[in-house]
């Protein structure tokens, strides 16, 4: 490692975009996503339960492998240095096999709070065709100059 | 509609305070960030683990995967269900279906490998009945607490959910 964050608050504008990251969707996305959270409801495996009791097409990218995309989508783009604060997201639709789904993100305003620490607030959508599926708002804690690790906070030190 | 008897009560009540039934771990860590192909070398370099966070961590978003259990375990006579008091709301309200709508987690100390983890569930609200275009129901709103063994807060989330009746085909 020892390199240096990537991601520095002060190279960073309100207005400024995330590069898109695209995904298609694959059953295995869906089963894999559902495992990997632990999450057996059989919506998010059993093709004929999904359709049948739950009225949608096909089985659907779960609630809590939603998080873990956007997390990882933020984090590409902050580095290892970011570190996230909170993270909101609303479930407009659902992520289906064979949709080719769309993170994109914009900064929404960029901030040091009182004990110094630099945060970014991101508005991100995950979309399919350019509707809407997720629409998320993250709080990110990125460094202020090259000495500083967010990760170090602690406490108080810590406002998320 | 009013809410029935004894549910206004369970508002604002921490219930099921338990500890996870397995430890955070490695594997598992792995599992998640390979579901969304993240690289990030927190979880996958030690030497960078070790230098920005003390050593390694989980990736914040699976803090709410510490206790969702494993779907069979020994001895276990029925499946233990993450977020009961989603379903116990389900069963009490005699909504067959549910979904998640909103989610929001705060993430404060990380957690780690090794970590036994802590939750408590708080029914914060139930809705008056609604209709959306899956059908008729109510959405209500569950604030959840994890700390670690030290007792430290490493997280909240706050889902919404809706439970429904199927509209009419």
């Amino acid at each position: 490692m020892t390199t240096g964050p990537r991601l520095l608050l002060g190279s960073v504008a309100k207005g400024d975009a995330l590069p898109v990251l695209r995904h298609p969707v694959t059953a295995t996305t869906v089963v894999l996503g559902a495992l990997a959270s632990r999450d057996w409801r059989p919506m998010h495996h059993d093709k004929d339960f999904a359709v049948e009791r739950n009225g949608t097409r096909d089985i659907f990218l779960n609630t809590p492998n939603q998080a873990a995309w956007f997390e990882r989508y933020v984090t590409d783009w902050t580095g290892p240095h970011g570190r996230l604060g909170r993270i909101t997201f609303r479930m407009k639709g659902s992520v289906f096999p064979g949709d080719t789904m769309e993170l994109v993100g914009v900064v929404d305003h960029v901030a040091v709070d009182e004990v110094g620490c630099g945060w970014l607030g991101l508005e991100v959508v995950l979309q399919v065709d350019g509707e809407m599926k997720t629409t998320g708002a993250v709080r990110v804690a990125v460094p202020v100059d090259e000495t500083d690790n967010p990760w170090r906070r602690r406490a108080e030190q810590w406002q998320p | 509609m009013s809410l029935p008897a004894g549910l206004p009560e369970m508002v604002g009540v921490a219930q099921y305070e338990e500890e996870g039934e397995f430890p955070v771990e490695q594997g598992y860590i792995w599992t998640s960030c390979a579901s969304v192909e993240n690289g990030n070398p927190l979880f996958w370099d030690d030497e960078a683990a070790a230098e920005l966070t003390d050593g390694p961590i989980a990736p914040p978003t699976m803090v709410s995967v510490w206790f969702r259990p494993h779907h069979w375990a020994p001895g276990r006579t029925q499946a233990r269900l993450p977020l009961q008091v989603h379903f116990d709301l389900k069963e009490r309200l005699g909504l067959p279906e549910a979904v998640m709508t909103e989610n929001t987690v705060v993430f404060y100390e990380p957690v780690r490998i090794g970590d036994r983890l802590r939750t408590h569930q708080v029914l914060r609200s139930v809705s008056e009945e609604k209709t959306t275009k899956l059908g008729t129901g109510r959405f209500w709103v569950i604030d959840v607490e994890y700390r670690n063994q030290h007792g430290d807060r490493v997280a909240t989330e706050s889902y919404t959910g809706f439970g429904y009746r199927r509209a009419e085909r």
